[in-house]
């Protein structure tokens, strides 16, 4: 039993989605591990995205169960919550694809606005807030100082003022991820972080990722393109394709699966029976084990 | 206007005579139509009367000016010395003169807001203009909230400064409530029908917005002119009480406000009260704004407006945050129209048209949507312009339409368009204009 099935942070249980004709999830089953870094990959129009979406509520499968667990023993069931509870309750955080920033607000506004709930709270729903109470003062400096760790972190604080339109690709996504994470996460779901960045960037981004996986407690779920980024730093890899899950394990044994090298590369027509006999094989003995 | 023309021409005789024959001629079609006949009243109909001099030096003026700015401002080519870059440089130097110092100019302009009724010019007719100019600066405040803050396009405002005006007015009118009564009422009513309408308009993006935003303010005036038994109807309803200074009325005799300050009785007092009262409501809504955008509440409106879809990915409940901004900015809508059912005694579907609505929401894009100062200046200059073009008569509205294009070219996103941020780290930097989202419906 991998380590990804015992200690569990979510578990996508028999997931379909179906957009009219069209199944882009097909009863699709993983689990996220806590405090791994957990990659989904596949081809292009694979469903990748349409998982996320499922998880992060912006869709609302057709079919199966995805599960939240916190260490508390808390759990969450996702397919049935509002979209905007998952972060609030379920803590779970997105980024997306094509970067979503608060374009005229300043990097540290951008921030704050992450904290909304809490300081909602700590502002009486905004009636402490505007007879100018000493509670709210307290929560907001808290605010200020966790966005101050995370520009830190991000390595934004030179541009704390500055409105994020106003920063350069490579800033911004770090931003989108430093913003999710100021909703103190218990999972982090990154569609595409390294989309767009050079290799100094991308190395950056690493280094990110790995410290909120050992130092924050929190697991991350990707879908990356850019294999490099991939293998070097996730614990855990799951395939898709055509919204199929194709493998499921270490960097190391799909990087060698068989049916991940044919669904990224492609086969000669006389090996296709070959694979396919392959697939038959190994399909029957995960079966029998 | 001039650089639109002028871009892109060169300084060829040929060219420049091109441009000038058709100067001449959409001079000639406007002028030769507005001012080259009148209608006088004669006996047996109207008589037409030619005032075809009047019409071409009219034309005169248009083609000699343009034919004397090619030979001079516009010599170095399209756009160097075009009216519009020598009024951004005028604009831009104004500004500059005043960044950084718009605490003491704000303490300025209070203090001139507070002296204005005692200074020695202003008669009844100044006090009169600068109550009607705050009753717009404090209903452009309550609509900044929703169209500049939230993003939200309200083309039915209107409505809840009706909602406002009829709680005064019916309340008074059934239950005899006070002014001061009544005031808070008619905020909480019409902070009630702000939720109402936010329902469905929740789902609601862009053009479809502002539609059905027209539509509830249209339903809430037929209602108002329908429902004849409550509200009178067309009637209207008259008699309003006037308000008093916290219990003592402005009348003449014993026990009232002139009396008990040991005044001589001068109907001015009323009216100058009258001023500081919408004075301290215009100011109370500025406060209350500007405290808001610093809080998590603000945050989350402006927010909105930049990415809808990111808020949620956040964590945040949008459709409390669409209604609070509906509910906040519909409130002051009401104390305003509360303010203006006392003032004016008399109320009348025909004071809330869309006409309103469409002035509250030009002073708030003319001003810079989000921008408080914004739409002081928008109000002044509106509301301001409206009476010192009185003399023009029908004019009027053609030099307003013409002033307000020539604005919006200059300015597309308003007169202060930058954004001031909510909460800095170490310095306040003013976020331009084209990084700022308009949000929904524009």
């Amino acid at each position: 039993m991998a380590k990804w099935d015992e200690n569990v942070l979510l578990s996508v249980e028999h997931l379909s989605m179906r957009f009219g004709g069209l199944l882009a999830v097909n009863d699709l089953s993983f689990n996220v591990g806590r405090g791994d870094i957990t990659a989904l990959i596949g081809p292009n129009g694979a469903g990748k995205t349409t998982v996320f979406n499922c998880i992060t509520g912006f869709y609302k499968p057709t079919e199966g169960m995805i599960t939240a667990r916190h260490e508390d023993g808390q759990t969450f069931l996702l397919e049935r919550m509002d979209d905007f509870k998952i972060p609030k309750r379920a803590k779970v955080a997105r980024t997306f694809q094509n970067i979503r920033l608060f374009g005229g607000m300043t990097v540290l506004e951008n921030l704050m606005v992450a904290q909304h709930n809490p300081l909602m709270i700590a502002s009486n729903f905004t009636i402490g807030g505007i007879l100018g109470l000493s509670g709210f003062k307290k929560a907001e400096n808290e605010a200020v100082e966790l966005a101050k760790y995370w520009m830190d972190k991000a390595g934004l604080t030179y541009r704390a003022d500055d409105a994020a339109a106003d920063l350069p690709y490579g800033e911004q996504r770090k931003l989108e991820i430093a913003r999710a994470m100021c909703t103190r996460p218990k999972l982090l779901c990154l569609d595409e972080p390294a989309a767009g960045l050079n290799p100094r960037e991308s190395e950056e981004l690493n280094s990110l990722l790995l410290f909120i996986r050992e130092k924050e407690n929190t697991g991350i779920l990707l879908i990356e393109h850019d294999m490099n980024v991939v293998m070097e730093i996730s614990d855990h890899v799951v395939v898709l394709d055509y919204g199929v899950k194709i493998s499921d394990g270490t960097p190391d044994e799909v990087k060698n699966d068989p049916k991940v090298i044919a669904a990224y590369l492609g086969v000669d027509d006389d090996e296709v029976d070959e694979v396919e006999h392959q697939i038959e094989q190994t399909a029957g003995s995960q079966e029998g084990a | 206007m001039s650089s639109q023309v002028s871009s892109g021409a060169g300084l060829s005789p040929a060219m420049m005579a091109k441009d000038l024959l058709v100067a001449g001629i959409l001079a000639a079609a406007i002028f030769g139509t507005t001012l080259g006949f009148k209608t006088e009243t004669a006996v047996g109909g109207l008589s037409l009367e030619y005032k075809m001099g009047l019409a071409a030096s009219s034309i005169a003026i248009v083609v000699v000016g343009r034919l004397l700015l090619w030979l001079t401002l516009w010599r170095k080519g399209p756009g160097t010395g075009s009216a519009s870059s020598v009024a951004d440089s005028v604009f831009n130097g104004v500004v500059s003169l005043f960044e950084g110092r718009t605490k003491i100019l704000g303490i300025a302009a209070l203090l001139f807001a507070l002296v204005f009724p005692f200074l020695p010019f202003a008669d009844r007719y100044w006090i009169d203009l600068a109550i009607l100019i705050l009753t717009y600066i404090m209903l452009g405040w309550g609509l900044n909230i929703v169209v500049g803050l939230a993003g939200l396009l309200d083309l039915g405002y209107v409505a809840f400064y009706a909602i406002g005006a009829y709680s005064y007015a019916l309340l008074a009118h059934y239950f005899g409530f006070s002014f001061w009564m009544c005031l808070p009422l008619a905020g909480i009513l019409a902070a009630f029908w702000g939720i109402i309408l936010g329902f469905p308009v929740l789902r609601l993006r862009g053009d479809y917005l502002a539609i059905v935003t027209l539509a509830f303010g249209e339903i809430i005036r037929v209602v108002l002119l329908n429902w004849y038994q409550f509200t009178g109807g067309p009637d209207g309803l008259s008699g309003i009480p006037r308000p008093t200074f916290f219990g003592l009325p402005f009348k003449r005799g014993e026990g009232n406000f002139a009396d008990v300050f040991g005044l001589d009785y001068s109907s001015i007092h009323r009216i100058i009260f009258l001023y500081f009262l919408i004075l301290a409501l215009a100011l109370l809504t500025n406060f209350v704004t500007n405290r808001l955008r610093r809080l998590p509440i603000g945050r989350a409106w402006e927010a909105l407006r930049e990415d809808e879809i990111a808020c949620r990915s956040l964590g945040l409940n949008t459709t409390m945050v669409k209604l609070s901004a509906f509910a906040i900015g519909a409130m002051f809508a009401g104390f305003a129209g509360s303010f203006f059912a006392t003032r004016q005694g008399f109320i009348s579907p025909e004071s809330f048209t869309f006409i309103e609505s469409a002035l509250i929401l030009a002073i708030v894009v003319l001003g810079g949507m989000g921008s408080q100062v914004g739409v002081v200046i928008a109000s002044i200059a509106l509301i301001g312009g409206f009476e010192f073009f009185r003399e023009a008569e029908q004019f009027r509205m053609l030099i307003f339409g013409l002033a307000m294009v020539v604005i919006m070219v200059w300015k597309p996103r308003g007169l202060v368009s930058t954004r001031i941020p909510s909460i800095f780290l170490k310095e306040k930097k003013a976020v331009s204009s084209d990084m700022v989202a308009q949000g929904e419906g524009h």
